[in-house]
């Protein structure tokens, strides 16, 4: 992963160039945007601000959950104008449910991952002036915020027992179907139509860039792990997200123009709506920390001092990842009536999933091995993530077995399974590669005090809201309810206690931007030291308005696997 | 700025990852007819199969030669929330000889004031006894209309395939459920 253009010095480009960091004006710079850098950051604010939806509604999720019996539901259905029965407090748990899911996959995970954090590095790594569509990309964040909008609109429409989609983000027929009716779930499935119209638009993209627009002498083989992992998650899209549009459009018209395509009553198959959902849904779950593994391998080596352990090995590990992600998608319908054959199948393809992804963990490890490491706080981010993963991949592991996944299948052990690996994992990825790039991206230093700060206070927090989740899953409370019996009260309060934790660590990241704005020290190009050798650090922090208008040159004696670093000295 | 050669080749990049795109929107619409297909041909789900008079000649002569296994057959009878029909078998369960045509009767009453139309869906369990479940005739083929009030009995002519001797996996099956449940038409 050598990736640094020998003598490629930024700073001589800006004078031979006045115009490299010229800027339009405010309206033309941020609604009308062709700069990828630009883009980046309207997707990274867009992530945060549904973030932070998504976020309060898990709020009123654990309030109610705090204790049993309902007790908020009533409140929240009354603010919004209900009369609060209790068919009604029901209908509202499930639009929070529905909103909370959909938003963080498609609003918040995926427009910062890809969006953001994608569209700021991958140019940058591979030594490219900007995407290769820039208007395009454009388009794909406007489309983002359009379905965003939709789906939002849809809380306050009629959507069968009261306002908003209560139908899971699942979108399972036949509660979709002739189970919801009224125009919020069309317009709750509009929004997927949006997001994955701008999704697949954004992919196309990054295809085309990462394919014709590398640096010269930067080789496939030669790119950062950040660009591979953007590169699979890409085709992941592009591969997945027409077989959900294609399935959401189904519901469409069976909903509005009576088709029968999962209506038995018209020879359709209600489950065939579940295949073609898990179909982009399991390649989905990657395409959400794909990513997120190829920060964490920029950072690890970054803070080790050395280059990422096996780097082919580590790229193509996400190829096998994306691969064998499109062929174990029924092991989320293990209770749909499979026979053994198929349940076989299944537990087996998945299980092999845990391959590649031991040869990232393992990868890891290896690169800190011998390593001079530096706890910053990306680092510390990093090994959180690493930590939180593998536990969420081990449950994975346990939940992959059809036969154990009959009595596990829709309980708690699946909530904190896929919490830990997504709001624990791809988010933690997601700070540890905001600290990483903050203050290359804005110019300012962030507080490293509030960095770690915010981490620890974090990793309490999140264990407390998830981690007695596998003891209440595994004691039988079913997910998808607002009310449990007396015997789950105890964990609950915990794990509501730990959304407070964590809240506050949420808080203390907020602090940490208005810092850096306010008093945050300016960072110079390449602030990480020697550790740092990809092509962004070769530039200014932040980098010119255009960059590599000069093509940066790669070298040849730089590839992969030439620079093993001198061992450090014995003291 | 990009040449005009690295615009085509731009181009010519996006428009294939276009065409990937589609192909998949394509197939996600092709997943409808091909997994009807795919369940009739291969029992999934318990997917029953249909078969002619000859073919059940044939296996009745295969079975007399494979000797008497039998099994014991279940009757089960549900309908959708929306149907005001009382449906339900004339026997509960029958054994049958594996080979040997049957014939058991369901019974259908339109409760309502107003003629329906129904047509029933159907499976076996356990599934993988689907590929083995023959019928020969049975209601479940067409649409059913019943004027108010009227009841009708409803045959099914089945056999069970003496292939199912040879799978390790029916092996410990002694039961098979035979299950409709009837629908609304959504014909009108």
């Amino acid at each position: 992963m050598a990736t640094t253009a020998e003598g490629f010095d930024a700073h001589h480009e800006d004078h031979a160039h006045h115009d490299a960091d010229h800027k339009p004006g405010f309206f033309a710079r941020w609604f009308m945007s062709t700069n990828h850098k630009d883009i980046g950051t309207l997707y990274l604010i867009f992530a945060i601000i549904a973030g932070v939806i998504g976020g309060g509604i898990s709020g009123l999720m654990r309030w109610e959950l705090a204790e049993p019996g309902l007790q908020v539901m009533g409140q929240v259905v009354e603010f919004l104008g209900g009369e609060g029965t209790f068919d009604q407090q029901g209908h509202m748990w499930n639009v929070l449910i529905t909103a909370h899911g959909l938003i963080m996959v498609f609003f918040m995970v995926m427009p910062a991952m890809i969006g953001g954090f994608g569209n700021w590095f991958v140019p940058l790594m591979i030594g490219a002036p900007d995407m290769a569509f820039p208007r395009m990309n454009n388009i794909s964040f406007w489309l983002t915020v359009a379905g965003f909008l939709s789906l939002m609109f849809s809380a306050f429409v009629p959507g069968g027992v009261g306002p908003g989609a209560g139908v899971g983000w699942t979108v399972y027929a036949p509660l979709s179907t002739y189970g919801a009716q009224g125009p919020a779930v069309d317009f709750a499935i509009f929004s997927l139509h949006l997001a994955g119209a701008g999704s697949i638009l954004g992919a196309t993209n990054f295809i085309t860039t990462i394919f014709n627009m590398r640096a010269p002498g930067m080789t496939l083989h030669k790119m950062p792990l950040f660009v591979w992992s953007v590169l699979v998650t890409a085709f992941l899209l592009l591969l997945a997200l027409p077989v959900l549009a294609a399935a959401i459009t189904m519901l469409l018209t069976d909903r509005n123009f009576g088709t029968t395509f999962f209506d038995p009553a018209g020879g359709g198959d209600p489950i065939l709506y579940q295949h073609l959902f898990w179909f982009f849904g399991h390649p989905e779950v990657y395409i959400m920390i794909l990513p997120g593994f190829g920060m964490i391998s920029q950072i690890v080596a970054t803070f080790s001092r050395k280059p990422v352990f096996g780097y082919l090995g580590m790229a193509y590990a996400m190829v096998a990842i994306g691969v064998v992600g499109f062929i174990v998608w029924a092991h989320h319908m293990y209770t749909v009536g499979l026979d053994v054959n198929t349940k076989m199948y299944f537990t087996a393809a998945t299980m092999v999933i845990a391959v590649p992804t031991g040869i990232k963990i393992f990868s890891w490890i290896a690169t800190m091995w011998g390593g001079s490491i530096e706890f910053k706080s990306p680092m510390v981010w990093a090994l959180g993530f690493i930590f939180l993963f593998t536990v969420g991949g081990v449950t994975g592991v346990v939940l992959a077995n059809g036969g154990v996944d009959d009595n596990l299948h829709d309980t708690y052990y699946v909530v904190a399974h896929f919490h830990y690996v997504l709001s624990l994992g791809a988010v933690t990825a997601m700070f540890a590669g905001w600290y990483y790039w903050f203050p290359k991206m804005f110019g300012r230093w962030h507080s490293e005090f509030l960095a770690h700060l915010q981490f620890w206070i974090f990793f309490v927090g999140v264990n407390m809201i998830f981690f007695p989740m596998h003891f209440l899953g595994l004691q039988g409370m079913a997910r998808r309810y607002p009310d449990y019996t007396p015997a789950f009260e105890q964990w609950n309060h915990i794990a509501s206690l730990g959304y407070v934790v964590t809240l506050v660590s949420v808080a203390v990241f907020f602090i940490n931007i208005v810092y850096a704005f306010v008093a945050g020290r300016k960072p110079e190009g390449n602030y990480w030291g020697e550790g740092a050798t990809t092509l962004e650090w070769s530039l200014s922090s932040p980098p010119p308005f255009h960059q590599f208008e000069t093509l940066p040159v790669i070298q040849d004696h730089h590839s992969s696997d030439d620079h093993i670093s001198p061992a450090p000295a014995k003291g | 700025m990009a040449s005009a050669a690295l615009a085509d080749r731009n181009r010519r990049t996006m428009l294939m990852a276009f065409g990937m795109a589609l192909a998949m929107l394509g197939l996600g619409y092709a997943a409808v007819p091909l997994y009807d297909l795919f369940c009739r041909v291969t029992g999934f789900g318990g997917t029953t199969q249909v078969a002619t008079e000859a073919e059940a000649d044939l296996a009745q002569r295969l079975a007399a030669s494979a000797g008497g296994r039998t099994f014991s057959i279940r009757f089960d009878a549900n309908t959708a929330g929306n149907m005001p029909w009382e449906f339900k078998p004339v026997q509960v369960t029958d054994t049958v000889a594996i080979g040997q045509r049957d014939m058991a009767t369901y019974t259908a009453r339109n409760n309502s004031d107003e003629p329906i139309t129904g047509t029933a869906t159907f499976n076996v369990e356990p599934e993988q006894a689907g590929r083995y479940f023959n019928k020969i005739q049975c209601f479940c083929f067409t649409e059913q209309t019943l004027q108010p009030g009227e009841e009708v009995r409803m045959p099914v002519l089945y056999f069970v395939d003496p292939k199912v001797l040879d799978d390790p996996n029916m092996e410990d099956v002694e039961q098979i459920t035979l299950s409709y449940t009837f629908h609304r038409a959504i014909t009108e």
